[in-house]
């Protein structure tokens, strides 16, 4: 038995009067792993921030199981991010903060633990990503993988349902990229959750994805869903077989070294 | 040498290119192109006579591609060589953005006088909804029900108070010295030199204390904030804290205006009394023994005068804290954002500290204080 967790109902979404996205509708499935696609600038990004409630639709509802998000106040829509762990593309990490306390933001936040507690799980998180012993380290002198593999660490601080993730991998060399596609990977199967991610840049796409869509920056237009392999194949649109038959070479290339 | 570039305009409409196009001067083009669109049906250009092709031309033609697709008319090229057609193929694989880019706002006019005086409204209307927003954020913090960290709030108080010390204390020297220096040239001629120290007093303790403090600030720390801010803002800092629950006015703003309305009235006692120091040197160099300066400054200073002023810093602090944390918090996403948003914080912080200080004026003259 399978469940929508997320249905988005002809959702346009624009910037003041700069159109990026019509019509677009999709539902993803509890313990999918869903994969927004699409060239650079065709609007994944604004897609997972309307996902998350930091910007309101032009038209159109997004709804979490019964709970309809868009018609939802601050307090409802808090209760719901209680349960996700989101990254950002640019990182999120709180600059002025320690790893440590990024990674204990969410706990103190959300959870009744003490503060021994949340020390021990801070490590608990820090290890799994690989950064035990970085706790007092600033996300600014930390390098690029290891600021990705932090917000990580505390998109997961809570063991959330949802996982959002914007190119987690986009800027890594693809040793250290392969490696984050196979620890989200792991962390999904070990907690369960539901998984939203953005990502062009494609070895992850057939490694770790059930089900993705593509968004069209041309058309604006969400043109193509389904289960990413059967797209390569049989899409009726040239550009969504390019898209992945680039990207199926890119994993072949990426597997041989 | 090849035969020169020609081109013209045949009996069934075709245009005709042909020679060496590499030449310095070309005929020009546009005027046939006028024409050609006049006529009915697909424009058809003939560049098979064409024997040196050269940018100009393909630009001449992308131009004439541009055109047709304005006018949805179809464009047939004849005659272009392999490496032509592979060209014009990538060039116009994608129609050109339609959309406008950001126009710079051009020369002073009386038409941008009129629409920045627009703006300033917009902007004030702005300030208030933000001014608001922060009020509600500041009394919860108060009750003791914020987001905000106390690590937070004590950096900010760093940047807002000590480290600022040094600056201020070089200005407000300066600025004493300037009131002596322009109150004693005519005080002299009265032979009431003496009175230097009412001047400096007065001004300093009313006027300059607070407003030079208040500028250097705005300088300083307002801009400073709108930077952290903005770089927040493209880091996604700000996303992160909103989907934590975490009120990002509360988190953000309200310790750095807590730390700029506490911090202001002490700058604002410190550069009074560096700047009663100052004149006192230029009033000794006029012949005004430091006794006589002082036993004048004991009358020239009231409590009033001394009050004006911190309610003054305190006000100022309060747009000072506004103009950056508003522009920070507003600016865009790209790496311009920042730069912007400093730019905005500064000069909007200024406007705001002079109409306030003239006002605040006003109203004093008014209720005779
Ligand atoms: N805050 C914003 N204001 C205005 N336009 C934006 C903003 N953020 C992104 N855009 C524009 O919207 C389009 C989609 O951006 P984005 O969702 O970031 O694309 P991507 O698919 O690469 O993640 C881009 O053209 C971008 O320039
Ligand atoms: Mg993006």
């Amino acid at each position: 038995m399978t469940e929508a967790v997320i249905s988005v109902r002809e959702l346009t979404m624009a910037y003041g009067s700069r159109l990026i996205q019509q019509d677009v509708s999709f539902d993803v499935m509890r313990g999918d792993i869903f994969v927004i696609m699409g060239g650079s600038g065709c609007g994944k990004s604004t897609l997972l921030k309307h996902l998350l409630g930091l910007l309101e639709p032009a038209k159109g509802e997004i709804v979490y199981g019964e709970q309809n998000f868009t018609r939802s106040g601050p307090g409802e829509r808090q209760k719901l991010r209680q349960n996700w762990g989101i990254t950002y593309q640019s990182g999120g990490l709180i600059s002025a903060m320690s790893l440590a306390d990024n990674v204990a933001l969410p706990l103190e936040q959300y959870s009744n633990y003490s503060k021994a507690d949340i020390r021990d799980i801070v490590a608990l998180k820090l290890a799994l990503v690989g950064l035990d012993g970085y706790q007092e380290f600033l996300p600014a002198e930390i390098s690029g993988g290891m600021r990705k593999r932090a917000a990580l660490a505390r998109a997961i601080a809570l063991d959330p349902d949802i996982l959002f993730f914007d190119e987690p991998s986009a800027g890594l060399d693809p040793i250290s990229s392969r490696r984050l596609d196979d620890l989200i990977l792991q962390l999904k199967e070990s907690t369960g959750a539901s998984v939203v991610m953005v990502t062009h840049e494609l070895p992850s796409i057939f490694a770790i994805a059930n089900n993705a869509i593509y968004l069209d920056a041309d058309s604006k237009r969400m043109i193509e869903s389904g289960n990413p392999s059967w797209m390569r194949e049989h899409s009726e649109h040239a550009v969504v077989r390019q898209f992945l038959n680039r990207a199926a070479e890119q994993a072949a290339a990426g597997g041989d070294s | 040498m090849s035969e020169s570039a020609t081109a013209s305009l045949s009996a069934d409409d075709q245009l005709l290119i042909a020679g060496d196009w590499s030449a310095a001067v070309l005929p020009t083009l546009d005027s046939l192109f006028t024409t050609l669109l006049e006529t009915e049906g697909p424009l058809k250009v003939d560049v098979t006579s064409v024997t040196v092709w050269d940018p100009r031309l393909e630009a001449k033609l992308l131009h004439l591609q541009r055109l047709a697709y304005a006018g949805q008319r179809q464009l047939e090229l004849l005659g272009t060589p392999d490496s032509q057609t592979q060209l014009f193929k990538l060039a116009t694989a994608v129609a050109p953005y339609a959309g406008t880019a950001a126009t710079s706002s051009g020369l002073f006019t009386l038409k941008n006088l009129r629409s920045t005086l627009a703006d300033i409204g917009d902007d004030l209307l702005e300030s208030l909804e933000f001014l608001g927003a922060t009020t509600s954020a500041v009394l919860r913090t108060l009750l003791g029900r914020s987001g905000m960290r106390r690590r937070e709030f004590i950096e900010s108080l760093a940047q807002a108070g000590p480290q600022a010390m040094g600056i201020i204390t070089l200005t407000s020297v300066l600025v004493g010295m300037i009131l002596a220096y322009l109150g004693a040239a005519q005080l002299q001629q009265f032979g009431a030199a003496v009175f230097v120290a009412d001047l400096v007093a007065i001004g300093m303790l009313r006027e300059m204390g607070a407003l030079m403090t208040a500028i250097v600030m705005a300088g300083r720390t307002g801009a400073a904030y709108a930077a952290q801010l903005s770089t927040m803002q493209t880091n996604e800092e700000i996303d992160a804290i909103t989907t934590l629950g975490i009120n990002p006015l509360e988190f953000l703003v309200v310790p750095r205006m807590l730390a700029l309305l506490l911090m202001m009235p002490l700058l604002v006692v410190y550069a009074d009394a560096l700047g009663i120091v100052g004149g006192a040197v230029v009033a000794g160099g006029m012949g005004v023994t430091p006794l006589q300066y002082i036993s004048q400054l004991d009358s020239a200073i009231t409590i009033t005068h001394f009050l004006v002023g911190v309610v003054k810093g305190l006000i100022f602090a309060l747009l000072i804290a506004i103009a950056g944390c508003r522009a920070g918090m507003n600016a865009g996403r790209n790496s311009e954002a920042v730069g912007r948003a400093t730019t905005e914080a500064v000069v909007t912080a200024v406007v705001y500290l002079i109409v306030a200080d003239a006002a605040i004026n006003i109203l004093c003259q008014l209720l005779g204080i």
